[in-house]
């Protein structure tokens, strides 16, 4: 019985954050428009691009190889999972033991090597620009990100999401600079990965700033809409990283009944709009930075971590 | 109640070396002396939230004085001083600034194991508080010794005393007299700094630094 | 009764003899089907054997002596864990390696060169992993190495192998010689040679110092640990493509059991700064190799030089067993060993992958050079797919083998704030950094190799005229992607088949995980931290497939080929990223510190008609700042001594006469 709720929950979880990706970029495109005193597109506009692009045909550059083909499947699946292995609403979850935080971080690796990998197959010098700047991102962006899961794992005494907010969401966690500095970081590194002023803009198509966008350029139809969903889903988890990490606040337990899941997505759904409302705000308050100055703002974030991690080792131990 | 008040002592502290990382990341001046008020203005909390918790009147008086002047006064004026050289748009390049935070970082590690291995017996707060004032004092010289633009050497002068105040205050009992006539001190530095400051400009038409080499008699 | 022991002894003798064997068919036909022939059959008897031997019911260790060669010592031989361990490694490897070159030898211009050589390289790996004596240990290393030093010399009409095998036969020389000295002091006066003696022995702080620093010398240098790897990338490309994947694939692993036999067995406790040496050196190995292959545009160099940064990870989480076992850790010990294992397994399996697809693209094109590479994925579609999974594996990228072993590391890594010493506890976190640096940047850098060779379009004829490999060759391929995502996926059994050789050297092991429900591995706990490889598999490949197919019937099916958009340029081969633009981000971000790296832009002024040049500056700093004085002060030397050939015989005379009085004086005194 217990079991069968359990796969209840997930399926509702999986198909959850699937529902939602697409609304988190309308909304965060909305205030912004907003904040920029524009009208901006409604917020359930990205739906409808999904809805068109799916539809329309793909146009192929002459020699894409069928590794451009299968990426797009890839890139989504490799996405989605990553996603949901992130607790939003509940934690606990049976699927949310497949893998730890280094696990996902490395999931999402995955999906960047071969969306690289389908930036260099058509053989322009538009997806070799995106995928080496691309790699150059991750390369800074990635090892941050793994200090950042040490220091979390020094404060919490693991790596797998459900304990770790357990653990944070606990009187035992108090006030500490260390998660103060990490979450800085994880916040630049949410940034850079997702391809956000400053480090990248998603809406540009302008040749000597973009990365991921350049990328994609060949792709269409049903491909890009794939493509776009995972960018979708991947905001998503790093907001509901973000929020089950540092706000753990409302997040069911595992086994809890119906009330506290309701609890849960309430609070979980409050998180978002906050995340988002704040990046947009974030983002119209800032210009984008030139690509070369992006490493010495990721090194920023390594240097957080690597610090966060540091002065864990003065404070008291409990 | 009593583990909140010791975190926020200690995260006070940590944001004492946080900003001074900060200050170690901006390469433009405003920005710069931004974050320097920013990092007295930390100060000033740390040494209030001390006072509290020693129960140590005199340092309130502390707290004031690095609030006024380091991150009032100071900054105001260097922003005057900035402004009138008209070099608010200088940017440094000396070392970059990834080399630079890796040293900082290794400093930083460097002033934690001393510290731990100087004060295994020492009361928590005074070894955190310790550890963390060196860190912002190696920061500070760190600071001074890649920058070469005067001004921010100033900068980086004002936050290593921001750590000795620190690290002062962590251990316990100093006469404010002495508090008070470091501040003075170094109102009185800055002054001096800020003369030479225009002097130097006067001269060389630069704030560089490195111009000044040029000058300097016993290079053959 | 035989047993496993007496079995790999012959194994090792009889590749002895097919080496002999093989001099004599010389440039026959017959030679290549024959030698390679017999090496895979051994090769896999071995594999069997030392599967049997770590994981059956058989008794281990088991010991063999031989009266061969020093009357008092004999030859002895013992199998245990961690010899069947690395046999296994060995077994895979040669066995893949032999079966390639069934097909891959045919393109070779002078079999003569390669054949001998093989076996004996094979039977050299095998007999230094089950030597039991120092003496037996330092023939058959330097067996190993005068084989392999042959092997890199086949083609020896190029400048190029010329001087990687002078170089490689200076530094492996080195090497045997630093083991030889180390040897002699784990020996002791009373020179017992024997590896139970040793063990038995009691050795002072001094000796265990010394002879740990000639140990990380002699095996490091074989491994290919930064400041000794400098042969590595010059002599591994060198070779044939088969015994490329051997050297980088297996051999560096013997170096490795070299290293862990003297360090973790023979030498018992150890200080825990000796853990400091090796995880700073592992680190530095890792991110300087993985810097360097970057900036390569050679393919097979490039491998070369991931090879080094595998190296460093393994010699990273090495470091990590040694500091946990210093301090009484021995659960987490046993963890960082068993990541290091894995590591060597998986390191053998891709490595080896991956030079097999490099000869399979030189035998098809001609070409190593990235830069005249391109569009492969079109004309050699299983070998591209194959050397695809070997990079997603070495980019540590889940489900692969990779990721699985790595992941070991980062869990070890988690563990060390337990550890006594402030130093470590400082030092590893920054440790974990370094690694995931050089873990992003392989990533990078298996992006470039994959992406500038098999994609984009053809850049040279050759690679337009390209056609897939032979049967053997893909087999082989396809053989060792198929073990990749094995292990990747089923990364507990591997663990559980590590189990007995941590048990036996670490005193501990990790906790059993092929009772783990759903075939997930949890190194501690599963509340702490837990991978699943297996479903997260299924779970990408169906629901990527589903998406794949409601779409297809649902949305819309239709496909169009078009032009691809160049900006209103004509898209040509030229104007595609090249793996030096490519690089070009990351070497302005790392390599201007790391490597000196300088970009010269010579553009002509407008309306002049020369042509522009770019040309890129990088400078290999342990090369200029280690190397280069050494030879100069060899060569200084080596040109005043000549002088001594030129004197008369009254001079020659006087001199013999001088230092017999010395020594005279020396006695006196």
């Amino acid at each position: 019985m217990n079991a069968a709720l359990g796969l209840l929950v997930q399926a509702l979880h999986l198909a959850l954050i699937l529902a939602i990706a697409p609304l988190l970029t309308g909304f965060v495109r909305k205030v912004r428009a907003r904040l920029l005193r524009r009208k901006g597109a409604p917020v359930l506009q990205p739906y409808r691009d999904l809805a068109r692009l799916l539809r329309k045909e793909v146009v192929l550059a002459e020699n894409a190889s069928w590794l451009f083909r299968v990426t797009p499947y890839l890139i989504f699946s490799a996405t989605w999972a990553a996603a949901a292995l992130v607790p939003t609403f509940a934690a606990g979850l049976p699927f949310s033991w497949l893998a730890d935080l280094i696990a996902i971080v490395a999931l999402l690796g995955s999906a960047r090597f071969f969306l690289a990998l389908a930036g260099m197959d058509v053989g322009t010098s538009f997806g070799g620009i995106g995928a080496s700047r691309e790699v150059m991102i991750a390369a800074l962006a990635e090892p941050a990100m793994l200090v950042i899961v040490f220091t979390l794992a020094l404060i919490a005494g693991a790596t797998q999401l459900s304990t770790v907010a357990a653990f944070m969401s606990s009187s035992e966690v108090g006030l500490r600079v260390s998660l103060g500095m990490a979450l800085i970081a994880l916040v630049i590194v949410a940034i850079a990965e997702n391809g956000r002023i400053p480090v990248d803009n998603p809406d540009t198509h302008l040749e000597l700033t973009m990365v991921h966008e350049a990328m994609v350029l060949e792709y269409s139809g049903r491909h890009l809409a794939m493509i776009e969903y995972a960018s979708a889903l991947k905001l998503l988890l790093y907001m509901s990283l973000i929020g089950c990490v540092f706000v753990p606040w409302g997040l069911a337990a595992p086994g809890a009944g119906l009330e506290a899941y309701a609890i849960g997505l309430a609070a979980y759904l409050g998180k978002l709009a906050v995340g988002g409302v704040l990046l947009a705000v974030f983002e119209t308050a800032i210009a984008k930075m030139r690509v070369f100055r992006v490493p010495d703002f990721l090194g920023a974030a390594l240097m957080l971590a690597l610090l966060g991690t540091l002065l864990l080792f003065v404070t008291r131990t409990r | 109640m009593d583990s909140l008040v010791l975190d926020i002592a200690h995260l006070l502290a940590g944001g004492l070396v946080l900003a001074s990382f900060m200050m170690l990341y901006q390469d433009r001046l405003n920005a710069l002396l931004n974050v320097f008020a920013l990092h007295a203005a930390i100060l000033a909390l740390a040494v209030a939230w001390q006072a509290y918790i020693q129960n140590a009147p005199h340092l309130y008086l502390t707290a004031g004085i690095a609030l006024v002047f380091k991150a009032l006064v100071i900054p105001l004026a260097l922003y005057r001083i900035v402004r009138q050289l008209g070099i608010h748009r200088e940017v440094e390049t000396v070392v970059g600034i990834g080399p630079t935070m890796l040293a900082g970082m290794a400093l930083v590690a460097l002033s934690l194991v001393l510290m731990l291995r100087v004060t295994p017996g020492a009361d928590y707060i005074a070894r955190e508080d310790l550890a963390f004032a060196l860190s912002v004092i190696l920061l500070g010289l760190l600071m001074m010794v890649t920058r070469r633009n005067a001004v921010s050497q100033v900068v980086g002068f004002m936050s290593l005393e921001n750590g000795l105040v620190l690290a002062a205050t962590g251990a316990r009992g100093m006469p404010l007299v002495v508090e008070i006539s470091v501040a003075f001190s170094i109102l009185i530095a800055f002054i001096v700094i800020g003369v030479f400051l225009f002097r130097i400009r006067e001269r060389f038409d630069t704030v560089d630094v490195g111009a000044l080499d040029r000058f300097r008699g016993d290079r053959g | 009764m035989i047993s496993p022991l007496h079995l790999l002894v012959a194994n090792a003798a009889a590749l002895l003899a097919l080496a002999a064997i093989a001099i004599g068919l010389g440039r026959s036909r017959l030679g290549a089907t024959l030698t390679y022939g017999g090496t895979l059959a051994v090769s896999i008897l071995t594999a069997m054997i030392a599967a049997w031997a770590l994981l059956g019911p058989a008794s281990v260790p088991a010991l063999l002596r031989l009266p061969l060669g020093l009357p008092w010592l004999g030859v002895n031989f013992r199998l245990d864990t961690l010899a069947a361990f690395f046999l296994l490694v060995i077994g895979i490897g040669c066995s893949a390696s032999s079966l390639h070159a069934l097909g891959y030898g045919r393109h070779e211009t002078s079999p003569e060169r390669v054949l001998p050589f093989f076996p004996a390289f094979l039977a050299g790996m095998t007999l230094v992993v089950l030597a039991d004596d120092a003496f037996t240990f330092l023939i058959a290393w330097e067996f190993m190495s005068l084989a392999s030093w042959a092997l890199v010399l086949a083609h020896h009409h190029d400048e190029e192998s010329q001087r990687a095998g002078f170089i490689y036969l200076v530094m492996a020389s080195a090497g045997t010689l630093c083991l030889l000295l180390a040897f002699g002091l784990l020996a002791g006066p009373g020179g017992a040679y024997g590896f139970d003696a040793i063990r038995a022995a009691d050795h002072g702080a001094l000796a265990t110092g010394l002879v740990l620093v000639l140990v990380l010398i002699g095996a490091g240098s074989k491994a290919g640990i930064v400041p000794l790897h400098v042969w590595l990338p010059l002599a591994h490309p060198a070779a044939p493509s088969h015994v490329s994947a051997l050297m980088s694939g297996v051999m560096t692993k013997v170096a490795i059991y070299g290293f862990v036999r003297v360090v973790f067995d023979l030498l018992g406790g150890l200080e825990w700064w000796v853990s400091v040496i090796v995880l700073v050196l592992g680190a530095a190995t890792a991110l300087l190799g993985i810097l360097h292959a970057l900036m390569e545009s050679d393919l097979k160099r490039v491998l070369a030089y991931s090879t080094i940064e595998n190296v460093g990870i393994i010699f990273v989480s090495l470091g990590l067993a040694l500091a946990f076992r210093a301090n009484g850790m021995s659960e987490a010990a046993a963890l960082a060993f068993t990541a290091a294992l894995f590591h060597v397994l998986n390191h053998s399996v891709f490595k080896s992958l991956l030079f097999f697809g490099a000869g399979a693209i030189l035998a098809a094109t001609g070409e190593r050079n990235m830069e005249r590479l391109g569009g492969l994925i079109h004309r050699m579609p299983v070998v591209s797919a194959a050397f695809l999974v070997g990079c997603v594996s070495v980019a540590a990228l889940p489900p692969f083998n990779g990721f699985a072993s790595e992941w070991l590391v980062f869990q070890a890594i988690l563990l060390s704030p337990d550890l006594a010493q402030w130093n470590l506890k400082l030092l590893v976190p920054a440790v974990g950094g370094v690694l995931a640096l050089a873990a992003a940047l392989s990533a990078a850098c298996f992006v470039r190799a994959f992406g500038i060779s098999f994609l984009g379009r053809p850049r040279s004829p050759a690679a337009e005229r390209a056609v897939d490999a032979n049967r053997h060759s893909l087999s082989t391929m396809i053989g060792l992607a198929a073990l990749c995502l094995l292990a990747g996926l089923l990364p507990g059994l591997v663990i559980d088949g590590i189990a007995p050789v941590s048990q036996a050297l670490i005193g501990d092991s990790m906790p059993a995980q092929s009772r783990i429900a759903w075939l997930s591995i949890a190194p501690i706990a599963q509340s702490r931290s837990s991978y699943n490889g297996l479903l997260l598999f299924l779970f990408i490949a169906v629901s990527a497939s589903l998406a794949a197919y409601v779409i297809h019937r649902v949305a819309s099916r239709e496909a169009r080929r078009g032009p691809a958009w160049g900006c209103g340029f004509p898209v040509v081969p030229a104007a595609q990223y090249s793996a030096d633009s490519f690089a070009q981000p990351i070497r302005r971000v790392f390599g201007s510190v790391l490597l000196r790296a300088r970009e010269r832009v010579n553009m002509p002024a407008p309306g002049e008609l020369r042509p522009a040049f770019f040309r890129v500056e990088l400078h290999d700093f342990v090369w200029e700042k280690l190397y280069a004085p050494i030879e100069r002060a060899i060569s200084f030397g080596a040109d005043n001594l000549n002088r001594l050939q030129f004197l008369t015989i009254r001079q020659y005379l006087s001199l013999v006469f001088v230092l017999l009085v010395v020594l005279l004086l020396a006695l006196a005194l």
